[in-house]
């Protein structure tokens, strides 16, 4: 055994020491009395099972599985040589028969937190334009998502007014929202962004808590419609629309997946564009920006207002699909939740981000057979994806590859 | 034609008082060097001049036209490009998209057009990438149009610092210290770059400290000490000016 390996082994054993100590008063302690017993047996099993896999680590960086992991490795990189050659629709489209294809194949559940997924994947990619491409850290992200949701649910519940026709109008407001918030703030740079970045989310939420005249305070709104959509027909010769309220969940997960393939595609052009050049000079150099032509202030606040759109259009989806709004589910953690994605994803790569959202939100719900320490699982599984992947699960190829753009 | 006229500038940070009512004046056509010892104020007129400072006193014309208080976007639109002292590159962007940033104010597509990738847009960007190309070949830097710039070599960078200011079309181009860090060689490609800078029609603002830069390039130096201009003329003119030399070296002891 070496030097370095038996070090790493007595960090190991600290860190599982440091475990238990974490782990017994959580368990042990209640009814007035201490208690051994359960902590010891959890904490064996967790201990067994990462024992295991870091003597797997250990041992495949020692080279003693080179026997086993270099065909694997082989395999994989032929793999990718493949994929990186064939064309793009190639790779597309078998996605977008699964994806259009998902709700034939499975139940509700499974469509449930998929349309979820789709949510989470809006907010992420329009909160990497603000955060991933122009450099600004912000940490009050849902309030755009909560003025999308509002501006739907009084529309639909005062004027009636049906989906498609409030979704540009909920764009526009969180635009509004996104410029109104922008302007005082975007003269601060850096933590002082963040932190009143951080404020005015709050402000946006605890307005909607108090406002009871107009959105009904912590009891919410009720009575929000479907979206519907008008099927043409043929009636004895004649014709004519009819009008189709979309209820069930499989006609929901398309409307989702229209939005979220709008905002991909719309995401990737501008990023791609003289816009998503200017984004990215501003993170790179702000000060250099400006000297070299870019009108950072303005730009800033299109990045803003850009993001604010994309959580806009993703708040008007679920107010409509959930049909009630209260002002619980535009709460930070949300806020942080989405920037979590887009970090663990990889900042400003969107296949990244929508693997971030895939793995924030189906994750928990896989763990859902821990039951008790699903929460513990889906912490660890985080510390352990940092660890491995610091810059995230797919980071940009380098951030930003516009000059030999396919198209 | 470029204009550009300092007249009584006068800039103070707080009681600091940086630079005391200069005057100087960069014709069409021409290239100054603008020098001095460390602090004197060299970099301070680049940042009055590119809209960085406000000025407390006097004001600064390009063509006639006073740009004293205008953001640093609207001064490089009007035709005044700078390079940085320490290089301000956007290091995640390879060589090409640095300069492509650069004709940022030469383009108009907006969001609807890249959303739509409209012709108009997309015609556009060639153009952009085609004149950004024209300026990376004009610095010798065609082949590295795709390197990442924080993996060029020093020198290469400084030079598409140079190729960036040059991407935005302009008709002045204000160097700060070009040749600070470059080897001999490197520094004479460099003066031949400058040269030709300035016999395509752009006027060249130049701020170094290589002695030999200044003297071979400039058509006439301007010398500031503590913020004051003290001198300006030829180089064999200045070279000889006592005042000069007590600023470089000393006043001898009496």
């Amino acid at each position: 055994m070496t030097r370095g390996s038996r070090k790493s082994w007595q960090y190991f054993g600290l860190g599982l020491a440091w475990f238990y100590l974490l782990l017994w008063p959580l368990l042990g302690i209640r009814d007035g009395a201490l208690h051994f017993a359960e902590t010891t047996a959890v904490w064996l099993r967790v201990a067994l099972g990462a024992t295991l896999c870091f003597a797997l680590y250990r041992l495949g960086k020692a080279g003693r599985l080179d026997a086993a992991l270099k065909p694997l490795a082989a395999a994989r990189d032929a793999v990718g040589n493949t994929l990186a050659r064939a064309p793009r629709w190639m790779l597309l489209l078998p996605l977008a028969v699964f994806a259009l294809s998902y709700p034939v194949l499975t139940n509700r559940y499974a469509q449930d937190v998929a349309i979820n997924v789709l949510v989470y994947i809006c907010l992420g990619l329009g909160l990497n334009v603000v955060v991933g491409l122009c450099g600004l850290l912000d940490l009050g992200y849902i309030a755009f998502y909560g003025v999308g949701a509002y501006t739907y649910a009084l529309l639909s519940i005062h004027y009636s007014l049906p989906f498609w026709v409030c979704l540009p109008i909920c764009a526009a407001l969180a635009a509004i929202a996104g410029c109104l918030i922008g302007y005082p703030t975007l003269r601060m740079r850096g933590d002082y962004l963040a932190i009143v970045t951080l404020g005015f989310g709050e402000i946006v939420r605890i307005v909607i808590n108090n406002w009871m005249a107009l959105t009904g305070g912590p009891n919410g709104l009720l009575g929000i419609k479907s979206p519907g959509i008008y099927l043409p027909q043929l009636v004895d010769g004649s014709f004519s629309f009819e009008y189709l309220v979309i209820r069930k969940l499989e006609y929901l997960y398309y409307i989702i997946l229209a939005l979220a393939v709008f905002t991909i595609i719309a995401v990737y052009r501008i990023n791609f564009s003289r816009i998503g050049r200017a984004f990215e000079a501003i993170r790179e150099d702000e000060t250099a920006a400006e000297l070299m032509g870019v009108d950072t202030f303005r730009f800033k606040l299109l990045a803003y207002a850009l993001g604010a759109v994309f959580g806009g259009l993703a708040g008007a989806f679920f107010a409509a699909r959930m049909r009630f709004v209260s002002p619980e589910s535009f709460t930070f953690i949300e806020s942080a939740m989405v920037l979590a994605m887009v970090v663990l994803g990889g900042m400003g790569s969107i296949p990244g981000v929508i693997l971030g959202a895939l793995a924030l939100v189906a994750l928990p719900e896989m763990f859902r057979g821990f039951e008790l320490y699903r929460m513990l699982a889906f912490g660890g599984a985080m510390a352990f994806m940092m660890l491995v992947r610091p810059a995230g699960l797919w980071p940009a190829a380098r951030l930003g590859k516009r000059s030999d753009d396919t198209e | 034609m470029a204009h550009l006229c300092l007249s009584d500038v006068s800039v103070h940070f707080g009681g600091l008082q940086a630079l005391t009512e200069v005057n100087f004046d960069l014709r069409p056509g021409e290239i100054v060097s603008l020098i001095g010892p460390n602090g004197a104020g060299k970099t301070t007129i680049f940042n009055v001049i590119t809209g960085v400072y406000r000025i407390s006193g006097g004001a600064v014309s390009y063509d006639g036209q006073t740009i004293s208080g205008l953001r640093p976007h609207h001064i490089l639109a009007r035709g005044i490009a700078r390079t940085f002292q320490n290089i301000r590159l956007f290091t995640a962007m390879t060589a090409l998209e640095n300069v492509m940033v650069a004709r940022h104010c030469r383009s108009r597509a907006g969001v609807v057009g890249a959303i739509l990738r409209t012709r108009r847009q997309r015609t556009e960007e060639r153009d952009v990438r085609d004149r950004a190309m024209a300026a990376l070949s004009f610095a010798g830097l065609g082949e590295f149009a795709h390197a990442v710039a924080k993996n060029l070599p020093y020198g290469l960078q400084r030079r598409l610092e140079i190729a960036r200011a040059l991407g935005s079309d302009p008709k002045t181009i204000l160097l700060d210290e070009p040749a600070a860090g470059l080897n001999p060689s490197e520094s004479r490609e460099l003066m031949a770059m400058i040269q030709r800078i300035a016999a395509s029609g752009v006027n060249v603002l130049l701020v170094e400290h290589d002695m030999s830069v200044v003297m071979n390039v400039s058509h006439r130096v301007v010398v500031l000490d503590h913020g004051v201009c003290i001198c300006q003329g030829t180089p064999e003119e200045v070279r000889s000016n006592p005042a000069v030399i007590e600023a470089y070296l000393g006043s001898e002891v009496d």
